[in-house]
């Protein structure tokens, strides 16, 4: 049954707020930083108007924020937190802590780039670097995909049989501090949807219990764990993050029926008959879109693969996506210097290896630093793989699209 | 610890032991053992206080015993020993 919702005006950050304050989890624990700062103050303008019930921990750095968050959930709570940049990189070793002791935390992280040199605006370059400490990460072309995901995450994370704390990814300043038209659910149905938090059982030295610190049921979360049970716990994570790719298709089923929006992992646009394409994630998503139809109005077979899951990797349905495309270019807002290409770019061909049929594929480093990508630059992108494809070979494997030379 | 660890697929979920810290005995952790001459001491127990695994226990005759099954071997016990009692001896 589809619910009552409202249009409104949001930028990317108050759509993770409002959505936040909808769901009001039990702690919020965060310290700003740029161009996440929106969410912090808007929250702490919610629990200072008695808007929320949670409990605002004004903590005094990221790790801390993540720290206080770790705790949070392991007690048993909902636990929310926000950070960009050197405030992931801060959060680092605990962000595997979360994970790795099965944690459902959420997080907003309005993607910046990476210090140093310091630059507040907006690459994937924090994201990426987080992408094997075992969180969920998906990524938002919009606000109304932040407001959205900001509401589904919960459910994703707390799945009894998943577990795995959410990180939602929207461009720092091109998604969080860009208004836009957002359909906002109504409180009671968020609430609703939402519900009350799962616990998974699990087995205590006291016996079956909850996973939660209770004194009623005691357990110790997070103890030494050596050769006898460190690799079996990290198997444990694997195959769950492997599983949570359905039951994400599942919640966005039943987000579906209530809100009319359709999620999937993987995007495919004009690809039934495309020659060459484009794959890549976030806010320039929506200008390649727009690229990709002018192209066609002038005749050229052009399509677009859009990636909203990152973690777990949705290698099936992108060899689905990518069709019987010839070229596929890589787009994306990351880099690993020294590595083979940058991250998406790795992780699309080795899904693509065992593929029979495969399209030549080229990596387009775009953005660094919050340059803009604009459409002329998608259009030299398209025109680049239109010559891998009359050539039939790639020569140049990884480009920089947009730099000064 | 002989009996057969459990795997990936039946170790309880999320990040906790099914057994009480009790039960993983950390007896054979240690390459020495203290042992403790009666004849010198003087049941000030201090060794008690000071053993950081809690496995020295008093007695009810006032004297302290060492719970190998536990002990490590730090040799804690041994240094603030004020009677020089208890002395480290290589196990074999």
């Amino acid at each position: 049954m589809s619910a009552k919702q409202k249009m409104t005006g949001l930028n990317g950050a108050e759509a993770s707020a409002f959505a936040t304050r909808q769901v009001d989890p039990d702690v919020v624990a965060a310290y700003p930083i740029t161009p996440q700062t929106i969410i912090v103050e808007r929250y702490s303008e919610y629990v200072a108007d008695g808007l929320v019930s949670s409990e605002f921990v004004a903590v005094e750095s990221e790790h801390s924020a993540m720290s206080a968050c770790v705790g949070a959930s392991a007690a048993g709570a909902r636990a929310f937190t926000a950070t960009a940049a050197n405030g992931l990189a801060l959060m680092w070793e605990i962000l595997y802590i979360a994970a790795g002791l099965r944690l459902p935390i959420i997080m907003a992280v309005a993607n910046r780039s990476l210090g140093g040199p310091i630059n507040i605006h907006n690459d994937h370059s924090d994201a990426m670097g987080a992408r094997d400490t075992g969180w969920i990460q998906i990524f938002c072309e919009n606000s109304q995909e932040v407001y959205d995901t900001s509401v589904e995450a919960w459910r994703i994370a707390e799945h009894p049989d998943i577990q795995i704390p959410v990180m939602i990814n929207f461009d720092g300043f091109t998604i969080s501090h860009t208004m836009e038209n957002v359909y906002i659910l109504e409180d009671a149905d968020v609430k609703k949807f939402v519900g009350k938090r799962n616990y998974m059982m699990t087995e205590g030295h006291k016996g079956e219990g909850e996973y939660r610190l209770n004194p009623d049921c005691p357990m110790t979360i997070g103890p030494l764990d050596l050769q006898d049970f460190y690799f079996e716990h990290k198997v444990q994570q694997m195959v769950a993050m492997n599983e949570s790719i359905n039951v994400i298709k599942k919640i966005d089923k039943e987000f579906e029926k209530i809100t009319g929006r359709k999620y999937e992992y993987v995007y495919p646009y004009k690809m039934e008959d495309a020659e060459v394409a484009i794959i890549g994630m976030g806010s320039m998503m929506g200008t390649i879109r727009e690229v990709v139809d002018e192209l066609r109005a002038e005749g050229v077979k052009a399509g677009m693969i859009k990636l909203r899951l990152f973690r777990p990797f949705p290698t099936e349905q992108i060899l689905k996506a990518i069709n019987n495309v010839s070229v596929l270019g890589v787009i994306e807002k990351a880099y690993s210097i020294g590595g083979p290409g940058a991250p998406l770019y790795m992780e699309v061909k080795t899904a693509l290896y065992d593929a029979k049929e495969k399209p030549l594929i080229a990596d387009y480093i775009t953005g660094l630093g919050g340059k803009d990508t604009s459409p002329m630059m998608i259009r030299d992108i398209f025109a680049k793989l239109l010559k891998v494809k009359e050539k039939g070979t790639v020569t140049d494997i990884v480009s920089y699209i947009g730099v000064s030379e | 610890m002989s009996e057969k660890k459990r795997g990936w697929k039946t170790l309880p979920r999320g990040a906790v032991p099914y057994k009480s810290s009790k039960d993983y005995k950390t007896g054979d952790w240690g390459v020495a053992k203290p042992v403790i001459d009666h004849t010198k001491c003087t049941k000030c127990t201090l060794c008690h206080f000071f053993c950081p695994e809690g496995a020295i226990n008093v007695k009810a005759d006032g004297y302290t015993e060492v719970n190998e099954e536990y002990c490590k071997g730090c040799g804690v016990c041994a240094n603030e020993c004020p009677v020089k009692c208890i002395k480290m001896e290589m196990k074999k």
